[in-house]
């Protein structure tokens, strides 16, 4: 019950919230969220660490934005085309990496997204260093105008919460189940008779395909694709929201896109103002450096928030109830000790 | 003299090239693979490293008159003090967990590295002179050898070669093996297995450095010259594994030839090359040239 309650509330602030911040902003970060959600479905839950998923991003704002830009197709049309995209990529580089586990499959990912970056650097379609530019927001279904972007934001609300709650049901699914078991324990959920191999994959599909929704929606609501999103740096990215939100929970990755986004885009204010206070003029150029505060925010993650920011918050959490249920009850213990 | 339609002396230059760039992939992949045997850590700063000994190089010469010889023994000493100082204050509190935290963690560090050095240096490359004494070129007959490009092979082939000797072949590398296989035994013989573990990683990343000081000449200095190349090695360390030590060496160097033919025959696909060779032996041989998987 009370986590619907924590649903609608959510629901509610999301709709409001363009009162307060700009709509293309806040798009920005329901795109990278959802690109944090479906990275999440494959790590926190598959326990598979992909250092690749910029390909599935990038390669689908690449292909919805040539769609929407060239052919001139609808907007769902050129999303579905993103979305196609990304889970194409992810069947051949699933095929590939899943050959290989671990530490291999990490290194895999993030080489064969490097190789899918070279072709986007040199394909004649993918316009080099300039990327695609001008992609029309086009009309959804036809009818609906998305030129505006109050209006275009709750578009992409909707799809995201769409996506949100696909992500959710996968994760709560007897399929997800089995996903957890073959995280915790992979010998036994062979020796128990599942395919591995087979479920690694589908996630691994799954996770990409979202991507590419994400990538193809984010390359529509900015009207640009360059090879930024293609780049292993972008991969990078969503680890740490994803990290930084805390793995393997429901919310961390959407809390961690709204930092890191916010972070990026108010990064240059927080240099100037660091730059007057302390008087070191280095912060100022703070802004053009972005991954040096990302970088840092990475090792002070997995040296000391390992959990991230939701996932300590629900362990503190726990850590109360508990504390709660000890006062209430405080025979049980002696009770276990008994036994 | 023509071979397949190309002049010998071009091809030669691009096969000479490609070794160049071969020993680089094999001095980087081998630090790889002697820390990750050790320490379970995958060093993505591995790249940032070698980075780093190539600008501490051209620092030592524009800013300290400090020629090339001595930074290359100079540049190692600083970079494994600096790759100490990585594994004392920060690796050491990974070991226990997942390997993935390794990789996270030392690609933070590049992050912020990479960073520091782009916003003081910018994004574009400075040029680093060849030494004197290796300056010019030498007449083979067949090709106009440059004394350099030799140089660099001949001293990453010394390199790696010395290393696989200390790690097969000395009563130092035998413990070292041993603390891969299993460090609580070897602790239980009286080895200091945390300081063997400090030492590696310190050793690892001084190739590294050693690779971005005989590197500088040859490539532009740049901040971004540690993860261009930091992707290539790990299709390398993939194809190869990292179980054994010449393998590592042997898929490094031929990797790099095969990387300058192609730059030859179909120069579209030379940056892609690598990555098409690691597709290729996934589907064939799935744990590596020289690899055994667990």
């Amino acid at each position: 019950m009370k986590k619907r309650w924590g649903y609608c509330l959510l629901l509610a602030a999301a709709c409001v919230a363009p009162t307060v911040l700009y709509p293309v902003l806040l798009m920005k970060i329901l795109c990278f969220a959802l690109f944090a959600c479906s990275f999440n479905l494959l790590v926190g839950y598959a326990g598979l660490l992909s250092f690749g998923h910029a390909a599935f991003f990038g390669a689908a704002g690449y292909v919805a934005g040539y769609a929407l830009k060239s052919w001139g197709v609808s907007t769902e049309a050129g999303l579905a085309l993103g979305t196609l995209a990304g889970a194409l990529i992810g069947l051949v580089m699933g095929a590939l990496a899943i050959r290989r586990q671990g530490i291999y499959f990490t290194m895999i990912t993030l080489a064969l997204a490097q190789m899918l970056y070279f072709v986007f650097l040199q394909a004649p379609f993918a316009g080099g260093e300039d990327g695609l530019q001008g992609i029309p927001r086009g009309r959804l279904f036809g009818l609906v105008d998305l030129s505006n972007d109050l209006v275009l934001y709750f578009v992409i609300l909707a799809i995201s919460v769409g996506a949100f709650a696909l992500i959710m049901r996968t994760i709560h699914s007897p399929f997800g189940e089995v996903l957890c078991a073959i995280r915790e324990n992979e010998p036994r959920a062979i020796s128990l008779g599942y395919q591995v191999d087979r479920y690694k994959m589908l996630a691994f599909v799954l996770s990409a395909a979202l991507s590419g929704l994400a990538g193809a929606m984010k390359a529509m609501v900015l009207g640009f694709e360059t090879l930024t999103d293609a780049h292993w740096s972008m991969s990078g990215l969503v680890v740490l929201m994803t990290l930084v939100g805390g793995l393997g929970t429901l919310f961390g990755p959407i809390v961690g896109a709204l930092i890191i986004v916010l972070l990026e885009d108010k990064l240059g204010d927080i240099g100037n103002w660091l730059a007057s206070v302390t008087g070191v003029n280095w912060f100022g150029t703070l802004g053009d450096s972005v991954t040096i505060v990302t970088g840092f925010i990475f090792i002070v993650c997995v040296l000391a928030l390992r959990k991230g920011i939701v996932g300590e918050i629900l362990a503190l959490f726990k850590r109360i109830e508990t504390a709660r249920q000890r006062e209430k009850f405080p025979r049980r213990r002696s009770d276990h000790a008994h036994q | 003299m023509e071979i397949f339609g190309l002049p010998i002396q071009a091809l030669m230059s691009q096969l000479l090239l490609g070794l160049v760039n071969g020993s680089f992939y094999a001095m980087l992949s081998l630090g790889l693979a002697v820390i990750f045997g050790l320490l379970n850590v995958i060093n993505f700063a591995h790249g940032t490293l070698y980075m780093l000994g190539a600008f501490l190089a051209w620092t030592g010469l524009n800013y300290l008159g400090i020629g090339y010889w001595w930074m290359l023994v100079l540049a190692p000493v600083v970079v494994g003090l600096f790759g100490v100082l990585i594994e004392k204050t920060m690796l050491r509190w990974l070991y226990k967990l997942d390997h993935l935290y390794g990789l996270l963690l030392t690609f933070g560090l590049t992050l912020m590295i990479e960073g520091l050095f782009r916003s003081v240096f910018g994004v574009s490359g400075q040029p680093y002179p060849v030494p004197d004494a290796l300056d010019g070129v030498t007449n083979l007959g067949f090709m106009m050898l440059p004394n350099y490009r030799a140089w660099v092979v001949a001293a990453s082939l010394v390199i790696c070669f010395s290393t696989w000797f200390v790690i097969e072949k000395t009563r130092l590398g035998s413990s070292l093996r041993a603390g891969t296989e299993n460090p609580k035994m070897v602790e239980a013989f009286g080895i200091n297995v945390p300081l063997m573990v400090t030492a590696t990683y310190g050793f690892g990343v001084a190739l590294a450095a050693i690779a971005g000081v005989l590197a500088a000449p040859v490539i532009q200095v740049s901040p971004l010259m540690g993860s261009n190349v930091i992707i290539v090695v790990f299709a390398v360390v993939v194809i190869g594994g990292m179980g054994s030590i010449l393998g590592s060496i042997l898929t490094g160097l031929g990797l790099g030839v095969i990387e300058g033919l192609t730059r030859v025959f179909y120069p579209e696909l030379s940056a892609t090359v690598v990555f098409i060779v690691m597709a290729i032996v996934l589907i064939v041989r799935p744990a590596g040239l020289f690899g055994k998987e667990k």
